[in-house]
């Protein structure tokens, strides 16, 4: 099985919903198995990524974490893909962006109801977060973009085995029109 | 203030359509549109508190929070750039002690930047109050900051920091023999009305806002439709930037402009008609209205026209700061005082424009020149031009060249010949047509002025070769993504995108694939958007690629990618916020991988 595909996947400022939809594939999930490795990815649990094929995120940039984890992907992954409204756009956690981040963390760590012994977290351990949640393609450089939120299954199979079968990967409108 | 708003609105016959006009003099008066103002206004036009709020937000020139006692804005044309605009508004600043976009403490002065202002050839120009400030300098700006910090009355300002200049260079065809006030229709009637249309339409005359669409056949159409209701509008909202000669007609030349929408308003059969005129030119709201009055006088305007049974007369509508106001759909949907967002077309305004009923939206020079043609024939106007562009192009000229002004010439003219005419020398290109219009290089110097080569409305900014073209595209592309009206999403959200690409470059941060992004995205915008702005607002960046691709790839540096923006700066308020400033707490711009 030397010839299978290595791919890496993770959630960064996500809600693993695109992970959740990339097992929608159903059944044919088995034959996924017997043309792809899976690296570092939620579903291994293997925790740093080797060399791979096909680096899928999921989430948009909301701390330095996320960065580092983004370019750990790029340096590993020959194809990097943005998977999902919140890694093209930010999505839902990109709301924030519209809050300083200052009445963030003072809501929530500060001045929110029933908050005790109120302090700003400050652990050399915990990442730091950004000014504001980011596109992944505003990070690092992104060669496709997985539209939707999430995005269909037959999104994941249609760019999968355009990749496996040495295709340029295009979706279909059909399967990007939302209206 | 409740008194004030009612005899206002009263003053409109509380009437919806006036919304803007209201607004403009509250906006005048109280220097913001409260809330209070709002509620009360919604009762007295019988209209939502939303829709009132809406029209605020959307000019530029209103406001929902106080701005200073003196509202100043500086033009922020690339001429004015040229001329130094930077350094002056840094010393204003200082002069000033307010910072541009803010209110001082005291609310006696705000600052804001503006979009062109139309007086490119006398800048770095501004507006206090609304009306116009030309050719700022230090010893200027001394003199205004001295006249703010005293709280002298705009009316009681020295006349001279007001002056507006013509700058006539080179009359023509048109400019050299404006007709006798009344010639035009004394010959139309004289005529007939119908020869006379015929007369237009043999001489060929096209829109001179820059489309080009026959005038006669405009007018044809509108006095086909059934509707009894007609309507002429002189569209001189001027908001191209680097276009100023409609402030010189209309300062100089007014009589025979009302006489063109007389003119087409006697041979459509309507009514009644409106000067769309753009709330920079402020300044010549009062002496428009005086001939407006000196026209009823002499029976050229209002009831019986001429005697021979016609009514027709014209108001003035001001604008409030709003690009997009210029496309003629857009421009209707603002004189019916609502947001200047551009309908659906067809139906075309001749058709379905003001009130639903036909209407005829012409250039002011358009109407200009029709007056003239009514007076003096087809052929004398036809045998200026080329073939497909007959007639002449009152040019605005302005940027490097040692006289800028107002410029005449038969179309067909070549580009070299107005360069050498102005004075231009160690030219890098020329922007024709204004932001919207095309950037064409040293080499294209033998192209032609005419609708079939270089289609203009007629700004041309001239830059020689100490300028950078990316200050030009720069500044295009933040333009475009300030007037776009938000209605459709290749505009607004294509805008902003193309402009934080464009200033990734700028700034330095490009790198291999990011010039393909910006073409790509340009073609998007371009290919999708609803209307003339989105449409065209990628030019400057698609022209200037097609002609200087290498100075693109000389920005890009040379790494796979970096972030457009400071990305350890992006954890400056957390790091502060926690406390931090360990190793961890950082990020280098670019990864290792890069």
């Amino acid at each position: 099985m030397a010839d299978k595909i290595k791919v890496a996947t993770v959630s960064l400022a996500g809600c693993f919903g695109c992970h959740m939809s990339l097992l929608d594939i159903d059944e044919r999930l088995l034959q996924l198995a017997d043309l792809v490795a899976f690296d570092r990815s939620p579903i291994t649990d293997i925790k740093r990524c080797t060399e791979c094929d096909i680096g899928l995120i999921e989430g948009g940039v909301c701390n330095s974490e996320n960065v580092h984890t983004l370019r750990e992907f790029r340096k590993h992954c020959k194809i990097l893909v943005a998977v999902g409204a919140c890694a093209i756009n930010g999505g839902l956690p990109g709301y924030r962006n519209y809050i300083p981040l200052e009445e963030c963390l003072s809501e929530s760590y500060l001045d929110g109801i029933g908050v005790e012994n109120p302090q700003i977290p400050s652990d050399p351990e915990l990442p730091l977060l950004l000014d504001k949640v980011y596109p992944v393609h505003e990070v690092v450089k992104i060669d496709y973009f997985l539209p939707g939120c999430p995005p269909a299954a037959d999104v994941f199979w249609k760019f999968l085995t355009d990749v496996l079968d040495g295709r340029d990967p295009s979706l279909p409108y059909e399967l990007i029109h939302y209206d | 203030m409740k008194q004030f708003i009612q005899d206002l609105a009263e003053k409109h016959n509380n009437q919806a359509k006036q919304l803007l006009q209201i607004l403009r003099e509250i906006q005048s008066r109280y220097h913001y549109i409260p809330e209070q103002a709002i509620e009360q206004l919604a009762g007295l036009l019988a209209i939502p508190r939303t829709r009132i709020i809406s029209v605020v937000e959307f000019y530029s020139f209103l406001h929902l929070a106080p701005r200073g006692h003196y509202e100043l804005l500086i033009s922020d044309c690339i001429a004015d750039h040229m001329q130094d605009k930077r350094s002056l508004t840094d010393y204003l600043v200082d002069k000033l002690n307010v910072a541009v976009g803010a209110v001082r403490e005291d609310g006696a002065v705000s600052l804001d930047n503006t979009s062109c202002t139309g007086m490119c050839d006398q800048g770095p120009a501004g507006m206090v109050n609304g009306y116009a400030l030309t050719r700022l300098d230090r010893s200027r700006i001394d003199r205004i900051a001295d006249l703010i910090n005293r709280r002298e009355p705009l009316a009681a300002w020295p006349a001279d920091l007001f002056y507006v200049d013509d700058n006539i260079v080179r009359p023509g065809l048109l400019l050299k023999q404006p007709i006798m006030q009344g010639a035009a229709l004394r010959s139309a009637f004289k005529r007939g009305l119908k020869e006379t249309l015929a007369e237009i339409d043999q001489s060929g005359l096209r829109g001179r806002g820059g489309a080009g669409f026959k005038t006669a056949m405009k007018w044809a159409f509108c006095a086909g439709e059934a509707q009894s209701e007609r309507y002429v509008v002189c569209n001189a909202d001027e908001g191209e930037p680097g276009t100023f000669k409609d402030r010189v007609l209309l300062n100089s030349f007014a009589h025979q402009v009302f006489e063109g929408m007389t003119l087409c308003a006697v041979i459509i059969g309507a009514r009644q008609g409106f000067l769309y005129l753009r709330g920079e030119y402020l300044h010549l709201y009062d002496q428009l209205q005086d001939i407006l009055d000196q026209r009823r006088q002499a029976g050229l305007l209002g009831i019986n026209i001429l005697r021979e049974g016609l009514d027709f007369d014209i108001d003035i509508h001001l604008g409030a700061g709003a690009y997009i106001c210029g496309e003629e759909s857009a421009l209707i949907e603002s004189l019916e005082g609502k947001a200047g967002i551009p309908r659906n077309r067809p139906p075309y305004p001749v058709t379905q424009g003001y009130l639903g009923q036909p209407t005829v939206v012409n250039n002011v020079e358009t109407f200009f020149a029709a007056s003239a043609i009514a007076v003096n024939g087809a052929d004398w106007f036809a045998k200026a031009g080329t073939e497909k562009s007959q007639g002449t192009k009152i040019l605005s000229i302005s940027g490097d060249c040692a006289r800028p002004g107002i410029y005449e010439y038969a179309f067909g003219t070549t580009v070299q010949t107005l360069l050498n005419e102005c004075g231009a020398r160690n030219v890098l290109g020329v922007q024709i047509g204004g932001p919207s219009g095309t950037f064409i290089s040293s080499q294209e110097f033998d192209r032609k002025l005419a609708f079939e080569d270089l289609a203009t409305g007629g700004s041309v900014i001239i830059f020689n070769e100490s300028r950078d073209i990316f200050d030009i595209v720069h500044n295009f592309t933040h333009f475009f993504a300030h007037e776009s009206c938000g209605f459709c999403t290749p505009c607004r959200v294509g805008t902003s995108l193309l402009k934080k690409q464009v200033n990734k470059i700028y700034e330095g941060h490009g790198s291999a694939g990011d010039v393909a992004a910006l073409e790509e995205m340009g073609r998007l915008i371009k290919g999708y958007s609803h209307c003339g702005l989105g449409q065209t607002a990628a030019n400057p960046v698609l022209t200037t690629l097609e002609r200087y691709p290498e100075l693109y790839q000389n920005k890009l540096k040379k790494i796979s990618y970096e972030p457009g923006f400071d990305l350890d700066g992006a954890l400056d308020i957390a790091r502060r916020l926690a406390q931090r400033d360990d190793a961890a707490a950082h990020l280098s711009q670019v990864g290792d991988h890069d």
